[in-house]
């Protein structure tokens, strides 16, 4: 016991381990009030870290190569031992990610996590979901099939619609005149090194900022406001022991969920591996139907639904950077959905119906009904945002506690 | 937050067993991806046994032979190299091939099941690289294999030399005639 | 269990990519069972003899077909393994199902290469497939004097008419919904006949799409029975965890 303390004190004196410990676990105080909604935070991580360990090993054995890039994918799946389950989980991973992090985001919604003081740790998550969302860009034509192919094609030419210098940027970013191997190898530097390493960099950012301000909670109220004698806040708890074992059983139940994708069905009926894919690209034909995959067709059906090039591509730009102006456009004090207005609570699902139709609609063939249709819940994407800085104003709100509910 | 009433063996025993459980679960990912780097089932094939066709090998030639990706010499010696093996025990390390790797089948004096044709990887015991065949016999060398990385030696029945930096005789592969004239390396039918 | 949840995911999402369209003929039905290898292997045998005349699998090796569905390699050598290297040899039992055919020669013949079959059950589905087998019919304006139920303007020629014979098509105009008319299938005519029954031959392409569908994923059997062992053991740690979770959560409540 005294070795283990000496040795502990030998490090402490030299690298600061015990007071980081206590700092970021158990000395960490959370309200004791989370529920369902804050496993997603713990589990994105999880997540983060399940496919950069998977990602490790599936480039012991892939190809950037044009020529063989389809080919090592099939390689890996029958030739490695287990590399079927790898490349899986990679997949699944991918989905589940977005999942987490929709979820995630969802809960910052709902109960004001990005409103002051936490305005820069919600900047630095949409970072982290726009630094994601280039992850899965790039990862996607790796196992170039027709609809990586096809889809980084359609991507990259959306700069084509910036003027003047559009095609230029298209050309240079391709390293070709179509996508090829060039553009292949590079997509594979970015996805494998460079994103990775800032999304690294942005999640200690985020957990940092986190930690700094504290946790919100689902009542909304700030926790540091009421402390004991010895300056612990009277509602928070030690984040280790109390929400360690509490996030692991959601780490449990998430992995539950994530072991039946990827043993049972791990294409998802074509939501997380489409079909097209498992055809080698192919530069001369266009599969019937190209869709993104599932996380990114809300922004798709935005794109589609606008009639002009460069106006659709500004719309679908557009609706990620409203995310980012959230806490300036809530205006309001209150924090909770639990407290807050009836014209809070019709905003926010009808952001959520719009949201979830975008992205039904942005995964099947468009039809003028369906255009239509695609429109009317754009309005309703960008109409939250605008409405919430109109309401928000002088909202007629309820009272809110002095400490957390039970 | 109150200390009373708390069950601290049931704590302790709980957290035990969720970290043992737990660790177990660990342990078992592990495995596909240490089990990953094991010889895909595309190097296996490569592995695979491979015919040698020895009809159009001449007294004192050398032939190579590609298994698992190794060289594989087969050799035909003169009745001069045979003659040798007796000879130069006294010079060597492990002349009956004690310590060293070979089929049961080759654990003889001249290290083959035809007297005539050795068949061996080529890799030298010391550090791996490709010793050269030296058939020629002058004053100071009396024929057989020399290693020109570290100047191991090895004789006509690739049985190293004493004071050379390699430790045992080279390795003799599984293998056995399918035909008078065709040899199977990799496979000797007693496994 | 595998199956109750594998339909319950097929209810709440439905599939999407595959765009039958529903002017396919014919169009019926197929299931194929995974424990039945036997009509594995003789869908084996019929793809060794047919497709991979000209068609590959090349992401597929002859050994692994032969342990998952039971036939040695011996039997591998001496039933399945047409093909030769340069020198005339017969192509080794742990090489990749390539055909010999060189795609400078498949262009030549049918304009376009064929495609590698080795994923086409997951890229196409085995109902397409079914059908698709299923669907030739005489067409004297095609190169190859046959068109397809399923895939019009298709450029394979019928290669298992040995075995079906040929057929003649019947079509109907029909309302297209929209007020216009348009022509559709809706049935076949036997002209010649096979060495098969219509039965036989239906049964034979059922043989050949199950093999086509385990040779589109190999592992597929070894992946659901991990994932039974895995599910397991997670549902007895959630249980661990959770007494966990609630023996510490005693001191908040």
């Amino acid at each position: 016991m005294s070795k283990d303390n000496n040795l502990l004190g030998w490090i402490d004196a030299r690298f600061p381990l015990s007071k980081m410990w206590e700092d970021h676990l158990s000395k960490y105080y959370a309200p004791k009030n989370f529920n369902f909604w804050y496993f997603f935070g713990s589990l994105a991580l999880l997540v983060l870290v399940l496919q950069i360990v998977t990602g490790i090993f599936l480039t012991m054995q892939y190809k950037p190569d044009g020529a063989t890039a389809f080919a090592s994918v099939e390689y890996i799946m029958r030739d490695v031992d287990w590399g079927w389950l790898l490349r899986y989980m990679h997949s699944t991973g991918a989905s589940a990610f977005f999942i987490v992090v929709y979820l995630h985001m969802f809960r910052g919604l709902m109960y004001g996590s990005y409103q002051k003081p936490r305005e820069l740790l919600w900047l630095f998550g949409m970072l982290i979901f726009l630094a994601l969302m280039a992850e899965a860009f790039m990862g996607y034509l790796l196992p170039w099939g027709q609809m990586s192919y096809w889809g980084a094609q359609v991507i990259i030419s959306l700069f084509g619609a910036i003027p003047v210098i559009g095609d230029d940027i298209t050309l240079w970013i391709r390293g070709d005149f179509v996508i090829s191997d060039a553009t292949l190898n590079r997509f594979f530097a970015l996805h494998v090194i460079a994103v990775p390493l800032i999304l690294v960099m942005l999640v200690v950012m985020h957990v940092l900022a986190l930690h700094e301000v504290g946790s919100n909670n689902p009542d909304g109220v700030e926790i540091k406001k009421n402390k004991d004698e010895n300056g612990i806040p009277l509602d928070g708890i030690p984040f280790h022991p109390y929400y360690s074992v509490k996030d692991i059983v959601g780490v449990v139940v998430f992995l539950i969920l994530f072991s039946i994708v990827v043993f049972f069905m791990p294409e998802m009926n074509g939501y997380f591996l489409e079909h097209a894919n498992f055809e080698p690209a192919n530069p001369f034909k266009t599969p019937p139907h190209i869709a993104p995959v599932w996380y990114f067709t809300p922004f798709y059906a935005i794109l589609r639904a606008v009639p002009d090039k460069l106006m659709g591509v500004i719309g679908m730009f557009s609706a990620i950077i409203v995310l980012f102006l959230l806490p300036w456009f809530d205006r309001g004090k209150v924090h909770s959905i639990r407290y807050r207005s009836t014209a809070f609570k019709g905003l926010l699902v009808m952001f959520v119906i719009s949201f979830v139709a975008l992205g039904y609609l942005g995964a099947i063939p468009a039809t003028e009904t369906r255009t239509w249709f695609a429109r009317l819940f754009t309005l309703g994407y960008f109409s939250y945002f605008f409405g919430l800085w109109f309401i928000s104003k002088n909202e007629n709100t309820k009272p809110v506690p002095e400490r957390v509910t039970s | 937050m109150s200390s009373d009433g708390i069950d601290k063996s049931r704590r302790r025993f709980l957290t035990a067993a969720t970290t043992v459980v737990g660790g177990a679960g660990v342990v078992a990912v592990a495995v596909p991806f240490l089990a990953s780097w094991n010889p895909s089932a595309r190097a296996r094939s490569a592995g695979a046994p491979v015919e040698a066709d020895i009809s159009k090998l001449e007294a004192g030639q050398q032939i190579i032979v590609k298994w698992q990706g190794k060289p594989v010499w087969i050799v035909r010696r003169d009745e001069e190299a045979l003659a040798s093996l007796p000879k130069i025990e006294p010079e060597l390390r492990d002349p009956a091939s004690d310590e060293s790797i070979q089929p049961a089948y080759t654990k003889n004096q001249h290290r083959s099941i035809k007297p005539e044709y050795l068949v061996v990887v080529g890799i030298c015991t010391h550090l791996g690289c490709s010793p050269t065949y030296r058939p020629e016999i002058t004053a100071d060398w009396m024929g057989g294999f020399f290693c020109p990385c570290h100047g191991s030696k090895f004789d006509f029945a690739a049985r190293v030399y004493k004071g050379v930096p390699a430790p045992t005789n080279l390795v003799i592969p599984p293998h056995k005639f399918v035909a008078e004239n065709v040899v199977l390396i990799g496979e000797d039918g007693e496994a | 269990m595998k199956k109750s949840l594998i339909l319950l995911a097929g209810i709440i999402f439905p599939v999407v990519g595959w765009t039958a369209g529903g002017t396919i003929f014919p169009n019926d039905d197929i299931s194929i069972n995974w424990d039945n290898k036997q009509a594995m292997q003789r869908g084996a045998a019929l793809f060794t003899n047919y497709c991979l005349s000209c068609h590959s699998a090349a992401y597929s090796r002859y050994n692994r077909v032969g342990q998952d569905l039971g036939i040695s390699d011996e039997l591998m050598k001496q039933n399945l393994i047409f093909t030769t290297n340069k020198y005339g040899e017969q192509t080794k039992v742990g090489s990749l199902m390539k055909t010999t055919m060189t795609t400078e020669y498949a262009e030549a013949a049918f304009g376009t290469a064929p495609p590698d079959l080795s994923l086409v059950a997951r890229s196409r589905g085995t109902h397409w497939l079914y059908n698709y087998l299923r669907g030739f019919y005489l067409d004297e304006t095609r190169p190859m004097g046959v068109n397809n139920g399923v895939f019009p303007a298709v450029g394979m020629p019928h290669v298992l008419a040995d075995l079906e014979g040929l057929k003649k098509v019947k079509k109907e105009m029909q309302d297209d919904g929209h007020g216009g008319q348009h022509e559709v299938i809706v049935g076949f005519e036997q002209v010649t006949k096979g060495s098969m029954s219509t039965e036989e031959y239906d049964q034979a392409v059922k043989d050949l799409v199950a093999f086509l569908d385990y040779l589109a994923e190999p592992y597929k059997e070894t992946r659901q029975n991990v994932g039974t062992g895995v599910l397991i053991f997670l549902f007895f740690f959630l249980i661990l965890t959770y007494l966990l979770k609630k023996e510490y959560w005693k001191d908040i409540h």
